[in-house]
């Protein structure tokens, strides 16, 4: 009887959360559809075949202001896709190499390492993205400076990095993803790896096996389980970061939607689009790490 | 006899300011089995991992195999003194996400640089001389106590040790499966390999060892013939540990 009374409440309020959402939608949507008769413009998506008559600096294909709309935003997405593809794996590799160095034997590494954690996920990382861009590039002269002959270039121009040219704007939001999500990585690998016990070390220790093996055949597959999920998190905030690109200057998606917007007027049609390829970004990280996952987990369950 | 460890007053201090080790010396001929007993904290774990680098010592002069393990060792050393030195641990340590055969093999293959098939063949040698042939594409967690601490003593043996190590090999075990854990050490004591045993098992002592050191707050005590210590122990401290435990 108790439990009837119980569950019966339980459903009440369900009811009324579900009530308070269906009211909220409605006055939305309401306010929506008055000030779309009121501006007269309804919703169309024909803007979107029409040229766009605005330059982009930064473009992975053929690009000239008479393209539509779609193909800028397309653009856009490949400069984001681009951002987010390579800021991915060099914070990957940063945070490993962090993370592990924070646990290892060598102190001055492991301090270098946890001052670089600390003092990272202080600042905002929109403060850190225009320290690389105006400190870190613009501040750079013309002819740039080479540290390692002719492999890599620096100047205010960006980075030519084997004759492939990278923008100053490119640049400094890969290096600002890169380095404040790998502050991040680094923690959750340290803490992953702490999460094996060190009766684990010993016992490779024991059998003379080196430390890099052992770490990569011992200690980091019993670390993933541990790992994984706060790591697909990490990824999911750094694709999410990425629009702070417009910040800098460049051409993400977030920025030429923006542009499109401010251009055709089309909020409403612009920012469905931009929440729907956000959304499918995310969607491919999760399944995509979804499916490291289970292939971890299978592996130790094997 | 050729030594095969050789301690002399080696010293170990931890962190906190307590000595783990109060100038230990000890030798340990080849063929030798060596039982070490005491209260717990009393070093006798500190002592029996700085046979093989997983602890370091402070000062003082250590050997094994004629290979120097003092406070200023380097890295080839350690791992030099590795390959030739198996350890056992109480909480058996296998890799979990590995088979009991991938167990075996991991350090002949990584560290010997044998093929998979060599490695396999002698792993199976090894698993037969232990019993556990059939536990071979099984994971750890699916053996009994018993049979994942010989499958760590297989895993020990797989790179040819001259001496193995034992850290209380039996003391997480379920009573009824003490004897066969040390059945399989005794096997290994017959066929001549140097061993130290940290254990409580005073049957096994008496039984296999051919001397027992009794240590206590980091010092030697004393280092004794099975039948003095256990029948008439010099020392006032080893009798009534022995009053407590016997």
């Amino acid at each position: 009887m108790k439990l009837r009374i119980h569950s019966n409440k339980r459903l009440l309020i369900q009811l009324l959360v579900l009530l308070t959402i269906i009211s909220f939608l409605g006055v939305v949507l309401n306010n929506l559809v008055i000030n779309l008769i009121r501006t007269g413009m309804g919703i169309s998506f024909n803007w979107l075949i029409h040229p766009t008559g605005f330059e982009l600096s930064e473009h992975a294909i053929e690009y000239s202001p008479s393209d539509n709309y779609v193909k800028v935003l397309l653009i856009g997405w490949l400069n984001s896709l681009k951002v987010i593809i390579v800021s991915l794996v060099f914070a990957t590799i940063l945070g490993l190499i962090a993370g592990s160095a924070r646990i290892g034997k060598n102190i001055f590494l492991s301090q270098v390492s946890s001052a670089y954690v600390a003092i990272v996920r202080q600042i905002p990382l929109l403060l850190q993205l225009f320290f690389w861009y105006f400190i870190g590039f613009l501040n750079l002269s013309e002819s740039g400076f080479a540290p390692l002959g002719s492999i890599i270039e620096l100047s205010n121009q960006g980075i030519n990095l084997l004759g492939v040219k990278l923008s100053a704007e490119f640049s400094a939001v890969v290096l600002g993803l890169t380095i404040f999500t790998g502050a991040s990585i680094a923690e959750i690998i340290r803490g992953g790896l702490k999460s094996v016990s060190k009766g684990q070390w010993e016992a490779f220790r024991s059998l003379g096996i080196q430390e890099s093996i052992g770490l990569r055949v011992i200690i980091i597959p019993q670390a993933l389980p541990a790992i994984l999920p706060a790591l697909t998190s990490q990824y999911l905030n750094l694709a999410k970061n990425s629009t702070l690109a417009i910040a800098v200057g460049y051409a993400d998606l977030y920025a030429v939607s923006d542009t499109v917007i401010t251009q055709t007027g089309r909020a409403i049609e612009g920012f469905t689009l931009l929440l729907l390829i956000f959304l499918s970004f995310n969607l491919i990280i999760s399944i995509f790490m979804g499916m490291v996952n289970k292939l971890a987990i299978d592996k130790n369950i094997k | 006899m050729k030594s095969a460890i050789e301690a002399k007053r080696i010293t170990k201090t931890f962190g906190h300011g307590n000595m783990a080790l109060d100038n230990v010396s000890l030798d340990v001929t080849s063929g030798e089995i060596l039982v070490i007993m005491g209260p717990s904290g009393s070093g006798k774990s500190t002592l029996i991992r700085t046979f093989n680098g997983l602890e370091s010592i402070d000062s003082g002069k250590l050997e094994i195999l004629g290979i120097p393990l003092d406070s200023d060792k380097n890295q080839q050393q350690v791992s030099l003194i590795r390959r030739q030195v198996g350890m056992v641990f109480q909480q058996f340590n296998l890799f979990p996400h590995l088979s009991i055969l991938e167990n075996i093999t991991l350090a002949p293959i990584q560290v010997q640089g044998c093929s998979a098939a060599e490695a396999e063949t002698k792993a199976f040698e090894l698993l037969i001389q232990m019993g556990i042939e059939d536990q071979a594409r099984k994971h750890p967690n699916q053996l009994s106590g018993g049979q994942q601490q010989r499958a760590a003593i297989a895993r020990a043996l797989a790179l040819n040790p001259k001496i193995m190590l034992f850290d209380e090999p039996t003391s997480a075990l379920d009573p009824e499966k003490v004897k066969e854990v040390l059945d399989a050490i005794k096997s290994l004591a017959n066929k001549g390999m140097t061993m130290v045993v940290v254990t409580h098992e005073i049957g096994f002592a008496r039984e296999v060892s051919d001397r027992v050191v009794f240590m206590d707050e980091g010092k030697v005590i004393e280092i004794s013939s099975p039948n003095t210590f256990f029948i008439d122990a010099k020392e006032e401290r080893s009798r009534r540990f022995l009053n407590q435990v016997m």
